[in-house]
């Protein structure tokens, strides 16, 4: 992955902060020592293997009612969405379809992301207002609402790195652009063959929204 | 008497801003032929040889706009939203109206919104930045510490990942702003990272940048530390200023070229860390499916693209003769060395004029007159970079991603010119 991005600026740059930071002198003296409470409090993410998932644990048993009570008004009773807000189950088998249906449990690679995810940034408004419990219980509801465990598994800290999501293959490294380079900076310029068919128009689809 | 001038003063400007809301509306529902509104905008009673008022009487004092704000008559100049496209407006996203800009800079008041959790208000008193993780020493920053380090400024576009994104299937919004319009170019002034860390210190394991924003939705992106250390910055003021709530006052993340999504509002703090994290920004959004199913992760470059500001959809001809195209180009590979134009859908193109500065990672305003006489014009633009990397047409992409990519489509555009000055989205193949 990291082969990708090629820097020498970059590189020079970490050999010469990884000599400098043995040593203990600061460079400029400015900004404090973080405690580790400071950090604790605010440290919230939760890697892939694991790594940062605090301690707790919640089944999806005990997860449906929590669920219904804060999510679901929004993201349906099954996770399917409700009106226009986004679902969070459903869509397997769908992702090389015409209408490709990602959610946590079709589409998502780690079951880490949704424990951060939600634990950060849900309920929608009210965010980190859930305990950690709670949240493993609701992520054990989402994952066997997706056939990925079952409704007594104990979803916690030691074991959210270690669930196979079932698209955890599904996605591709490294990034293969540029992907289109077959003109190497000197396209056509005259009499190319294009067609030029009008095969479509954004007044005749008629979404576009208008000024009052 | 001076109350009365006053009086006659504004009722004066009332009456022309109705005249130009009116104006205005006639050309988002195409419901006027140019000629007409041509007509309409002005009043004979100010044109030569009569005196206007304006020419007459005092106008406002200097206290009047402590702030200034742009004419009354430039009221259409706004970002715009697509109501339908997201369920609130707290996520969801605006445009900006590049049909209206001229040069490269977007003023800080038009530059597109995109929040996944509203605007969060912070008071630059309450502001922290915390560094942890792999570095040698955690710790954490005030404002007043961050704009005491060495300073940069720099010119970036900002480009979110998903510009085009309706796009993919085929033509479907009829507007310059709408198709082209997440994307804006300001100078931005901050501290690079490469130097905020030498403060830290970093361990040499230290190969991947959690960076966190402290909105409602706790924005989280991986950024690979070579990039962190080349070129991103955390800054605090655009165009000279400060940053805008809606652009994270009071300080955001800087990652020139790559998908705005990266460019984290509202910073609060920058994990190192030896692998990356796997955010839901990173998974479930911001990759880009292909027809296999399967979809490419971590696509942060955004490749060279340009649009036809001028005519376009928002922008009709309006007159028989000479009219200059305007438009702009950028990469985020580097600097642009050319931008074709073409006026008969591809078969033949016109190198334009691009305009100084041509910076790298930056927006590129190009120009190129052209002689309309009332004849059909298929327009489109191609950018070309420093890399040699030629903006692809859209069955390029098509061919090789499929259509549910959603992002990253860079794809050129086709503006159909009708014979009575009208211009359309169009789909050519
Ligand atoms: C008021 C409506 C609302 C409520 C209540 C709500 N959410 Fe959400 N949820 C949203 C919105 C809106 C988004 C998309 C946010 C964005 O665009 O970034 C979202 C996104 C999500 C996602 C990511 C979906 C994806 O495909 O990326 C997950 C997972 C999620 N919510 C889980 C939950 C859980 C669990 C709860 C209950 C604890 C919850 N939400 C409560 C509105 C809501």
């Amino acid at each position: 992955m990291l082969g990708l991005v090629r820097c020498i600026l970059g590189f020079s740059l970490i050999i010469f902060i990884a000599n400098t930071a043995t040593a203990s002198d600061r460079k400029f003296n400015l900004g404090q020592i973080a405690s580790s409470e400071e950090v604790a409090g605010w440290d919230i993410d939760v890697r892939p293997d694991g790594f940062g998932a605090p301690i707790g644990s919640g089944t999806a048993f005990s997860g449906e009612e929590i669920y219904a009570e804060v999510c679901a008004a929004c993201h349906g009773d099954f996770g399917e969405g409700a009106d226009r807000w986004p679902p969070l189950v459903g869509g397997e088998g769908s992702l090389a379809s015409h209408d490709p249906e990602k959610t946590t449990t079709s589409y998502w690679p780690f079951a880490s992301t949704i424990f951060d995810y939600i634990y950060r940034a849900m309920p929608y408004g009210e965010a980190q207002s859930l305990s950690y419990d709670e949240t493993y219980e609701i992520v054990a509801y989402l994952l066997y609402m997706g056939d990925i465990i079952e409704e007594d598994f104990v979803l916690s800290d030691k074991n959210i790195g270690e669930i196979e999501m079932p698209n955890k293959d599904g996605f591709l490294l490294p990034d293969p652009r540029p992907d289109i380079m077959n003109t190497h900076g000197n396209p056509c310029m005259t009499n190319c063959q294009v067609s030029t068919n009008i095969i479509g128009k954004a007044r005749d689809i008629d979404v576009t929204p208008e000024d009052e | 008497m001076k109350k009365n001038k006053k009086k006659e003063l504004s009722t004066f400007k009332k009456i022309n801003r109705r005249d130009l809301i009116i104006g205005a509306s006639s050309i988002g529902a195409f419901s006027l032929t140019p000629k007409k509104l041509l007509s309409e905008e002005a009043n004979p009673e100010n044109l030569p040889p009569n005196l206007p008022e304006w020419t007459q009487y005092l106008g406002d004092g200097v206290d009047v706009n402590p702030y200034g704000m742009p004419s009354e008559f430039e009221g259409h100049v706004i970002r715009r939203n697509v109501e339908w496209l997201t369920a609130s407006a707290e996520s969801s996203v605006n445009f900006t109206p590049l049909q209206d800009l001229e040069g490269i800079v977007t003023p800080n008041g038009l530059c597109f919104e995109r929040h996944h959790g509203g605007v969060s208000v912070i008071n630059p008193q309450d502001f922290r930045l915390m560094i942890n993780g792999l570095v040698d020493r955690e710790m954490i920053f005030t404002l007043d510490d961050l704009k005491r380090f060495p300073q940069t400024n720099k010119f970036y576009f900002l480009e979110c990942a998903a510009n085009g994104g309706m796009e993919w299937r085929g033509s479907q919004l009829n507007g310059c702003q709408y198709t082209f319009g997440m994307v804006h170019n300001v100078q931005y002034t901050g501290v690079k990272l490469s130097d905020l860390l030498l403060e830290t210190g970093l361990k040499e394991k230290a190969k991947w940048v959690l960076a966190e924003g402290s909105d409602s939705s706790g924005m989280t992106r991986s950024i690979p530390i070579e990039k962190i250390l080349d070129d991103c910055i955390i800054a605090w003021a655009m165009n000279g200023e400060a940053l805008r709530p809606e652009q994270g006052y009071p300080a955001r993340l800087v990652v020139p070229g790559w998908e705005g999504n990266m460019w984290v509002k509202w910073i609060r703090r920058l994990e190192f860390g030896d692998k990356p994290y796997m955010t839901r920004e990173e998974t479930s959004k911001y990759t880009d499916l292909l027809t296999s199913g399967k979809a490419r992760m971590f696509t942060w470059v955004m490749d060279a693209k340009s649009v036809i500001t001028s005519p376009s959809p928002e922008k009709p001809i309006l007159a028989k003769g000479l009219h200059q195209l305007r438009g702009l180009a950028w990469s985020g590979r580097g600097k642009i060395k050319r931008v074709d134009v073409s006026i008969d859908g591809g078969k033949n193109w016109k190198t334009a004029q691009l305009h100084s500065p041509v910076l790298s990672k930056s927006l590129t305003r190009f120009t190129l007159p052209f002689e309309w006489n009332g004849e059909e014009l298929l327009l489109q633009s191609r950018a070309i970079d420093e890399t040699n990397y030629v903006q692809p047409t859209i069955s390029e992409l098509q061919k090789i991603r499929g259509v549910n990519s959603i992002y990253h489509n860079n794809s050129i555009a086709t503006w159909l010119v009708s014979k009575n000055g009208k211009v359309d989205n169009v789909r050519l193949g």
